[in-house]
């Protein structure tokens, strides 16, 4: 910990006040998310709870029925907003995480298998990542997720739907990290410790995942961080699109497009509090891995 | 230079060959061609006989040779809903895209590059700091919000504009317009805006440095020494050095326009192939999807492929060496 605060990473962290306020800011959804059920004051993904009765209440103000009050209003099925917004912020970042990881293992593995062994495998991976990389990931995202619903039994697509998200858009965004590491496994491929390994008769898999592997890692923390932010800005389109999450438990994507819905009526809330906390995660996320990118490697800048 | 040519086009016919196979697989295994094409109350001899004479029985690459041979002359199948050819619910829809695209490719070049220069002559300024500041945000904004936002302030509070739908349609042979309309004109703001607002940053941010860089060359001080105006300096010297990275970028950025375009139909019930699209995901109506998939391929292809020919006709100094990728 000591040795934390001391680093040069920290220092240029404590005097750069977007970093830290993006970080704050953050760390706070975060928070709220993973405490979600001790701070939200009804659980909205269990109906009992439920009062149809409360729907549409404004916030701050009683409803005329039930006199129940809620901090940012009621949706159209009586979910109290506020604990609706922390569950699904859950959702939006359970996907997000999930997704990110899944692209990060594939394109590592792919861009070291690619970088090391080159050869066939090289000009395959990289091919298929290059027309790939010609369309929109969200387009990627759309198209796999439209795919793996066709390939499901119908009674199945309901239920798999959160997992058929990660995966469509885990497979929409490994490109760039495979083609970081496989660029980083060229250089360090060369060097000398590499050679050694060699000739102490360490397998290809050892050395990829041994020596390799560690040294390539920074960079791709920092992809990681800007997919994170791409993955939370994909699944809320997805769900706000209709082709994400069930409308049962609703992420933020899903809770906007309800909002959108009643915007005509006059529910101006239900949009707007969804909406807000979407642009402040994304926001957050982008600033601080903006810096990152700048501190940790100022060449990718 | 001929051998580069037909290297690229050879290129780009590879690509395209790619994403038919990816499409064909989805077409031919994730779907059911002869339930696309029969609906699912024929009997089991209608099916046999369709499958014989569809040739789903041969062998595989002869079946992806036909596959080929069928979207060349625009035969894509029957859509799984309502059994309409593939192909004439595309074309019907094409034009609402189309004219979305390109109004929003105007509306994102006309201000990206008023911006752009202006935060350039005005650096440091407190206007040309705002429209930056304000950019960021609009960056990190998902297109979809974007586009509520808007409906929020211009159709429900402002009821200014319409909030869905293309208003009233001229029809001009296969080819349906809504700029001939006072509804149509005014339904295409919004949509045009959301769609446009992401590339018009990006061209902003593009002109503003290019510009910045262009100003500080010589024949610039030269200009202004002579004892040009500073319009003339600007719109005369400094702004044609500008617009060829310029407009590559706007090319290239066409076919992210045109799948973004399926978010901005969606937000505004627009009609075109993007909403036929996202329907047909929601169904899983697999030959929509895969015919779409063809669509947008061949959309990006040739994009990148006359991109790629105008930098040889432009630049000679790529004609002897390798050609180098115009995004890049």
């Amino acid at each position: 910990m000591h040795w934390f605060l001391q680093s040069d990473f920290f220092y240029s962290f404590r005097n750069a006040p977007v970093a830290v306020a993006s970080f704050f800011v953050f760390a706070v959804i975060i928070l709220a998310a993973v405490f979600a059920n001790f701070i939200a004051p009804n659980n909205p993904f269990d109906p009992a709870s439920l009062n149809l009765m409360n729907g549409f209440t404004p916030p701050l103000q009683s409803n005329e029925f039930t006199g129940d009050v809620f901090l940012l209003g009621a949706d159209d099925q009586g979910r109290d907003l506020f604990s609706t917004i922390l569950y699904g912020l859950r959702i939006s970042l359970f996907v997000g995480i999930m997704a990110v990881m899944l692209a990060m293992v594939m394109g590592v593995v792919l861009g070291l298998i690619a970088g090391y062994l080159g050869g066939w495998l090289d000009t395959f991976i990289m091919r298929f990542a290059d027309i790939q990389m010609t369309f929109p990931s969200i387009l990627v995202a759309m198209l796999i997720y439209g795919v793996a619903k066709g390939v499901l039994p119908p009674d199945l697509r309901y239920e798999m739907s959160i997992a058929v998200l990660i995966i469509s858009i885990g497979l929409s965004e490994w490109v760039p990290f495979a083609r970081t590491v496989r660029g980083l496994t060229l250089v360090e491929k060369e060097k000398e410790y590499i050679t050694a390994a060699k000739m102490i008769g360490l397998r290809k898999s050892q050395i990829m995942s041994r020596h390799i592997l560690p040294n390539v890692l920074g960079p791709v923390l920092v992809i990681a961080t800007i997919t994170f932010a791409l993955a939370i800005i994909a699944e809320a389109t997805l769900s706000f699109l209709g082709v994400g999450v069930p409308t049962t438990k609703p992420s933020l994507g899903t809770l906007i497009r309800i909002g959108q819905d009643f915007l005509f009526s006059g529910e101006w809330w239900i949009l707007l509090f969804p909406a807000l906390t979407l642009l402040a995660l994304a926001l957050s996320i982008n600033l601080f891995g903006d810096w990152l990118r700048d501190t940790l490697n100022p060449k990718l800048k | 230079m001929l051998i580069i040519v037909l290297r690229r086009l050879l290129q780009a016919v590879m690509v395209l060959l790619f994403v038919a196979l990816i499409s064909f697989l989805i077409f031919r295994y994730v779907g059911n061609p002869v339930e696309s094409l029969l609906g699912q109350e024929a009997t089991v001899a209608q099916r046999a006989a369709l499958e014989e004479a569809l040739g789903l029985k041969d062998p595989i690459y002869e079946q992806y040779a036909d596959f080929v041979l069928r979207a060349l002359q625009f035969d894509f199948g029957n859509s799984y809903r309502g059994a309409l050819p593939v192909a004439e619910l595309i074309a019907l829809r094409l034009p609402a895209t189309l004219e979305l695209a390109m109004t929003s490719a105007i509306f994102a070049v006309i201000f990206g590059v008023i911006t752009g220069i202006y935060t350039a002559i005005n650096r440091g300024g407190f206007i040309a700091n705002l429209i930056l500041s304000t950019s960021l945000v609009g960056v990190s904004l998902p297109t979809f919000l974007i586009g509520v936002l808007l409906i929020w302030v211009f159709s429900v509070e402002l009821n200014w504009l319409p909030s869905f739908g293309r208003g009233e349609v001229v029809e001009l042979g296969w080819w349906t317009t809504g700029f001939l309309t006072a509804s149509g004109v005014k339904s295409l703001i919004l949509p045009s805006i959301t769609l446009g607002l992401y590339q018009m940053t990006l061209i902003m941010r593009l002109t503003r440095a290019e510009m910045l860089e262009v100003l500080r060359q010589d024949y610039i001080r030269l200009a202004v020494a002579l004892g040009q105006s500073k319009r003339q300096v600007y719109f005369f010297h400094a702004l044609p050095n500008i617009l060829i990275p310029v407009i590559t970028i706007t090319g290239l950025q066409l076919g992210s326009v045109i799948a973004f375009a399926i978010i901005t139909e969606t937000v505004f019930q627009w009609p075109g192939v993007g909403l036929l699209f996202i329907n047909a995901v929601y169904f899983v109506d697999i030959p929509v999807m895969s015919a779409y998939l063809l669509l947008v391929g061949f959309a990006f292809v040739v994009i990148n492929l006359v991109v790629d020919l105008l930098y040889l006709l432009i630049d000679p100094r790529l004609r002897d060496g390798q050609l180098k990728r115009g995004a890049d």
